[in-house]
This record gives structure tokens, sequence and C-alpha cells, in this order.
């Protein structure tokens, strides 16, 4: 019999029960739901001025590689950099780890844009006045702007990431190391085969969450002229004088980027065993 | 290196740019309380509909939700400042007023509010779920209406499970009015960026700006904590 019961709370659905969520969306309210989304959606594809998409779609493309270069970029690299900063939190000497907290909460009491522009702006305007900069090999990449972009986003994400990677580390069971050291290993050893791996373990689903912030803050490196998809669209919004329409667009793409996240991150964090 | 750095620039009165940095800050405050207390709001809202609506209210919180909680909030607020602005012409058009500039604040404020409240909604429903089921029975026991179990007995007893998680929005907050800036809204880093181009003394902007932000920051963490520490008396505190 069709559920027209519209008050009564549903059950959760179990997780990754992929036929129960099928079940789930036909209920009666969500077909209703459903079918108004998609009249809305058609209507938007057929009433609205869509003629400027195919043109600038290589474009767009270009600028979606771009937005994924400074995602993967940044969170690899911000990572590397958030290992020593929560270790020098958790394990270092008092003017480590000083050093370490102060950096952290400056970047994470600073807006990124700010960030960016001191290193786009300030940097920049910095090294080109010095003709020793402008002679050597990295001066051709440090005229461009995504360099800039990438490192204020790698450090941004370093901080966060250090944070999040410090109350990880400080939660290992200490019975754990002490195991590992009654064992014999070699401090070094204790880190990469122990220590690491398990608070990587608790730092996971966290992990997934920064990574989706990250990919939320790329869009800031179009405003120092790198060309990621959003700075396309702006181009595109610009070229034709349409406010919606493009904005639509690089909503639906970034929703379906997020989507794409989430479920390779699920997957990634399913494959970990447990152990419980 | 410092000899080579002009303080003068940031004198408080006409040529230099103290004076027109502090309004900015003033400015981001504004934009970032009234986009916080809007998205508590919209929050409380949310989160009601998520726990107590009926099935069309708790799909669509999720929507809303999912949707804010997926798409960068530069594209965010670029959309609704567009729809919002659009929509409010229209309105006011419709009712026989001609040409109508939105107030520059209050469509940030909007802007920002609505994104907030995404974010919001999560915290308070959290929240609320931490409440002892027996307080809002025995509250509902006594016959008060739904909306006095509401002020009453959940968004008192709410509160301390809510704070660590709103004091977060609201540093989110103070951040995002920076995202203003692209959009043009004179708030403190755009004014910081004017300067900086005029002066062409990128490092002395950036780094004042960045430190009035800064002590926004810790200053309203200081706050926050003894309020914390106000809301959660009585509490037994957790081990």
């Amino acid at each position: 019999m069709p559920d027209f019961d519209t008050v009564t709370p549903l059950p959760p659905a179990a997780k990754g029960d992929f036929s129960a969520m099928f079940r789930a969306l036909l209920l009666p309210h969500r077909i209703v739901m459903l079918a108004i989304a998609l009249a809305g959606l058609s209507a938007m594809v057929l009433m609205m001025n869509w003629s400027w998409l195919p043109a600038y779609l290589p474009k767009l493309g270009e600028g979606l590689l771009m937005t994924l270069y400074m995602l993967v970029g940044s969170v690899v690299m911000g990572f590397l950099l958030a290992l020593p900063l929560a270790l020098a939190q958790v394990s270092g000497p008092a003017p480590l780890r000083w050093l370490a907290l102060s950096f952290c909460t400056v970047i994470r009491g600073t807006p990124l844009l700010l960030q960016l522009w001191l290193f786009y702006f300030g940097l920049g305007s910095l090294f080109a006045q010095f003709p020793e900069i402008r002679g050597t090999w990295l001066w051709p990449y440090l005229r461009q702007p995504w360099p800039y972009g990438l490192i204020a986003l790698t450090v941004s994400f370093a901080a966060y990431q250090g944070e999040v990677m410090r109350g990880a580390f400080a939660g290992v069971p200490n019975g754990e190391l002490e195991a590992a050291r009654a064992f014999g290993m070699s401090r070094f050893k204790v880190f990469h085969r122990v220590w690491f791996p398990r608070a990587v373990h608790r730092a996971l689903p966290t992990l997934a969450g920064e990574i989706i912030l990250q990919l939320k803050s790329t869009p800031l490196v179009a405003t120092i002229t790198v060309t990621d998809l959003y700075a396309v669209i702006t181009r595109v919004r610009q070229a034709t004088l349409l406010t919606y329409e493009p904005l639509l667009f690089l909503v639906a793409v970034y929703i379906c980027l997020s989507a794409v996240l989430i479920l390779a991150l699920r997957w990634l964090e399913n494959r970990v065993p447990t152990g419980h | 290196m410092l000899e080579s750095i002009d303080f003068s620039l940031l004198a408080l009165d006409a040529p230099g740019w103290g004076g027109a940095l502090l309004r900015g800050f003033l400015r981001s405050v504004e934009l970032a309380a009234g986009g916080y207390a809007l998205g508590i709001v919209i929050g409380v809202f949310g989160a009601c509909a998520k726990l107590y609506g009926g099935r069309v209210a708790r799909d669509l919180a999720e929507v809303y939700t999912m949707l804010i909680r997926a798409v960068p909030e530069l594209v965010l607020m670029l959309l609704f400042y567009y729809v919002g602005t659009d929509l409010m012409n229209r309105l006011m058009q419709g009712m026989g007023y001609d040409g109508f500039d939105v107030d520059g604040l209050l469509a940030g404020i909007l802007v920002i509010g609505l994104v907030q409240g995404g974010y919001a909604t999560e915290v308070i429903r959290g929240a609320i779920q931490a409440v002892p089921r027996g307080q809002i029975e025995a509250a509902q026991a006594f016959g008060m209406t739904p909306g006095k179990v509401l002020r009453r007995v959940t968004l008192p007893a709410m509160t301390p499970h809510a704070l660590p998680g709103m004091a977060n929005l609201w540093m989110i907050a103070t951040k995002d009015t920076a995202l203003l800036a692209v959009i043009g809204f004179s708030e403190l880093t755009l004014v910081t960026r004017q300067a900086a181009a005029a002066t062409r003394s990128y490092f002395l902007f950036f780094i004042a700006a960045g430190l009035l932000y800064l002590a926004l920051t810790l200053v309203s963490n200081v706050i926050l904590r003894l309020y914390e520490r106000r809301a959660r008396r009585g509490m037994v505190p957790v081990q």
C-alpha cells in the first residue's frame, strides 16, 4: 500500500543499502518534490539562454582542471606541512610548540582572501624589486599568479589540518605507543608504524570535511587572476551579460564535484579497517 | 627594513588610511553580527523543521543544508546577491515604487545570514538532540504550547551544547565578510586593498588588516568562552 502519510518521521536509512535508498525516493511526497524539481530544471534548460555553453566548453574544461590542480596540490602539500605543525604542538620543545601554535592561530584567525592578496600583491611586488630574484630560474613561475594561489591555499589547509592532526596525534592511546616501544622499535619506527597510521585513521572522517571545505575555498584564487572554473564563468558573464545562467551552471558543477568527492572519500574510509 | 615602512600612512586623518580602515572594520563587524543573528534565526527554524517538521519540511531543510555545504560561499553569495536584489526590485516595482536601490548593508547581511543559516541548522539540530527528552516531555506535560516549550525549555537547555559550534560559526562569519569584497562591499578587506594599491605599501596595510581580524577573533574567543562558562553553570563538568 502506498504511504501517503507526510507527517510521521521516517526511520533513518541504513548506510550503503542502495535499494532501500532508492525505495525511500519513491515515497509520494518525494515523487511530487522530485517532479517539481524536474519541472523547474527543465524550465531552466528550456527558457534560459544556454547558447554560450558550447563555445565556452573547452575553456570551462581548462578551468575545471585548474580548480582540481589547486585542490589536489594544496591538499597534498598542506597535509605534508600539517604533520610537522601537529607534531611540534604535541611533542615538540616549547619554542617550536609556541611557534606552530601561533602560526595556526594567525592563519585561522584571518580571512583567506586577505592572505591570498598579501601573498600575491605583497610578495609579488617585493620579488619584482630584486634583480637577484628576477634572474633565477624561479622568476618565470613567480611572474604567474598560480604559485601564489597554491601557496596561500596550502598554508591555509596546513593550519586547519594541523589543528585536526594535533588532536589525532594526541588522541592515540598511550598504551599502543608504549607497546610499540616495548617491542624495541626506534622512535622513527614507532612513528611510521603505529603513531602516524593510527592518527590518520582517527583524522579520516574530519579529513573528508576539510577537503570539501578546501574545494569551496578554491574559487578565491580567481581574484588574483588564476583562471580556474570560477574565473572562466566570470569571463562568460562579462562577455554575454547574462546574470543567472553561468552562475547556475557553476552551482551545478560544484554540487557534482562535492558529491563525487564525498562518495570517493566515503569509499576510501570504508576500505580502512576499523578494528572494532 | 623597518625604517623603510611609512607608518604615517596608518594615521587616522585624511592623508593616512587609518580612519578608512577602521570604518571598514566597523562595517565588517556589522555585517558579521547581522549575518550571524539572521543565521541563528534561520538555524532555529531549520533545526525545528528537521526535528519536528513534516516530511516535506524535513526534505526541504535537508536540500537547503546540502546546497549550502556543497557550493562555495563566494558563488552562493553572488547568487543570493543577484537573486535577492532582483527579487526586491521586482517586488518594489510591482508595488508601484520605481527603481529601488537595495541598501548594501542589508543585502550583505542577507547573503551572509543565508549561508550561516545552513551551518547553524546543523549545529542547533545536534544541540537540541542532546537535550534530555524528559525535560521537553515534562514541559509538554505542563500543558505548554509548542512555542512556549521551545522558548522556555528547549532553547535555553540546548544553548550550552550549541555554544562550541556556534562560536566556530561566529569565527567563520567574521572571515566570510571578507568575501563580500569580491562583490564590491566596502568592508575591511576591500578598503585595505584600495589603500594598498593607492600607496603601494601592500605589506603594511594587509598586515594591519590581518591584525584587526586577529584581534576580533581573539577578543570574541575570550567573550564566547566566558559566555559558555555561564551557560554551562549547573552542568556536571565532563571529565
